[in-house]
């Protein structure tokens, strides 16, 4: 198991890692018993994503996935980041792993859950987005770990 | 970037020089059979044989109680399975530890497919086996008794001569898995009534893919490989000459040393031990405080992540390895931490430092200082920790 230049340089030199006290949306996932939880701030004005931020406890594809997710979605409509999925996390980060594919699934799923705590709050629609699973675990990690 | 500091002995170990000098003339000068009659052949044979005696000297063994394998696994396989279809007929049950190498525990779930029944010891939060519970566990049907000698994760070193006692007293053949304890630790197969006994080269400086198995004299076994007659048709198959005669090099070379090299080792690792958990808060030792293998420290870190820590240690040149279901391509961290009673999160954040011969203070202290460096890097990016902090704060 290899990760790429990409991966390495995201989890050895991770952006956007911290908090944003006055979040527009804040969202947790993952559990510890599989080793991965991510939590993603966001900071949202007029639709669009000023800031974003995150903390992740897990290995270096949680931690660059978080990095590479939030770098994404920074400058982007609530919808647009909608689109910021798993595959295009993985594809912006040269690829990961097959072990390591369920970590991307991850970044996703707090990225939304982020977004759903917006969209209650404010009580906007984002079209497309899902409530979040509380335990993702079950849902992700056994249809993608090889 | 390169290792500069190889803390992950427990895996393997580079090949010594003095083993590699031994083993050289047997590739090219020395190549014969040692099956075949004519004189280059004759010196594999005596090669073979001195390397028969260095090992047994090593453990306490007579030197035809040593068949060679090529490997710690193999010789795992062959004790299991080869008692139990020796003593079928006997009985079907099998005492063996959870904390157990998978060469041991895979190797009793097959025999588990086949008709056997295995009870797996639970161990405490030291990792060491409750001895009235192993006694408790003997039935007339046991067959064999199998515990590690010393823990190749937590480096935790089992009673071996009170378990020998129980198992004389029972009737009960027992084998030690001792790939870890080779060289590193006194061993006496007599004294401590091991009836078979595994080991492997690529622990203590000889090459990967040669290993041994100690059979005490009389004791019935099964051949897992059929072939030609060697080591006496208990395992078949051109002896490995040069790995034969590295591993009789190395035990040797080890055995010698054990004194003075120990005493270097305990020093090292209990400055590592201590230096770290003085360092860096909400860290615990895992495994016995004192018997535990002398180059062995395994510690966790709540709050984070063990492949984390090991990409960090390796981008500065430190090789060690970790318990956490990421580093082990599965969902789980480690069935030892989960044994000695670790929580998900506490087992995920291990970390293992493996010293041996190659290890300096100077790398201790240079680790010494790097860890709290690295624990707090990957804390100040945990969402656990956070909690923790702001709990204090």
């Amino acid at each position: 198991m290899e990760y790429s230049e990409k991966v390495m340089d995201h989890f050895m030199n991770p952006r956007n890692v911290g908090i944003i006290e006055d979040a527009s949306g804040v969202g947790q996932v993952g559990n510890v018993k599989c080793g991965d939880i991510m939590k993603v701030y966001l900071k949202i004005e007029n639709g669009v994503i000023e800031d974003a931020k995150f903390k992740t406890f897990g290995c270096g594809a949680a931690v660059a996935t978080s990095s590479m997710a939030t770098e994404l979605v920074k400058g982007k409509t609530v919808q647009e980041a909608l689109a910021v999925t798993n595959r295009a996390v993985m594809e912006a980060l040269d690829g990961l792993p097959p072990v390591k594919v369920h970590c991307s699934c991850l970044a996703e799923e707090a990225l939304h859950a982020a977004l759903w705590d917006y969209a209650q709050k404010n009580q906007v629609e984002i079209q497309g987005l899902k409530a979040p699973v509380e335990d993702i675990d079950e849902l992700h990690l056994h249809e993608n770990v090889d | 970037m390169q290792t500069k500091i190889y803390m992950d002995n427990a895996a393997t170990t580079p090949v010594r020089d003095e083993v590699f000098d031994a083993i050289l003339p047997y590739f090219k000068e020395y190549y014969g059979n040692a099956s075949s009659v004519y004189s280059i052949a004759k010196e594999s044979k005596k090669a073979l044989e001195k390397a028969r005696e260095q090992v047994a000297k090593g453990i306490g063994a007579k030197k035809e109680e040593i068949y060679f394998t090529a490997g710690g696994s193999e010789s795992d396989n062959m004790a299991l399975r080869g008692i139990a279809e020796a003593l079928r007929n006997k009985g079907n049950h099998i005492i063996t530890t959870k904390i157990e190498h998978h060469a041991i525990l895979h190797t009793c779930e097959y025999l588990e497919n086949h008709g056997y029944e295995v009870t797996y010891l639970p161990v405490d939060d030291f990792g060491k086996i409750r001895l009235e519970e192993l006694e408790n566990s003997i039935r007339p049907e046991t067959i064999l008794i199998s515990v590690m000698f010393a823990n190749n994760e937590i480096g935790t070193i089992q009673p071996i001569a009170e378990i020998g006692k129980i198992a004389e007293k029972h009737g009960v053949l027992f084998h030690t898995d001792a790939v870890q304890a080779v060289g590193h630790v006194p061993i006496y197969v007599e004294e401590m009534k091991i009836d078979l006994l595994s080991m492997s080269g690529h622990k203590l400086g000889a090459p990967k893919g040669i290993g041994a198995i100690y059979i005490r004299k009389g004791v019935p076994i099964e051949s897992l490989i059929f072939g030609g007659a060697q080591e006496k048709k208990k395992r078949a198959g051109t002896e490995n000459i040069p790995g034969i005669v590295g591993l009789g090099k190395a035990v040797e070379l080890a055995t010698g040393e054990m004194e003075i090299e120990t005493k270097r080792l305990l020093h090292l690792r209990d400055k590592l031990i201590s230096g770290i958990l003085e360092k860096v808060p909400y860290s615990r030792l895992n495994g016995h405080p004192t018997d535990r293998l002398p180059g062995n420290c395994n510690i966790s870190f709540s709050y984070i992540e063990g492949e984390s820590m090991l990409l960090l240690l390796d981008a500065l040149g430190v090789a060690a390895s970790s318990g956490s279901a990421c580093t082990s391509g599965s969902l789980d961290p480690s069935h030892v931490l989960m044994a000695i009673g670790l929580p998900h999160e506490v087992a995920h954040g291990s970390l293992r430092l493996t010293l041996d011969r190659m290890n300096t203070e100077e790398d201790v202290d240079f680790v010494l200082k790097k860890i709290p460096e690295i624990v707090q890097k990957l804390r100040d990016m945990s969402p656990l920790y956070e909690e923790i902090a702001n709990k204090k704060a």
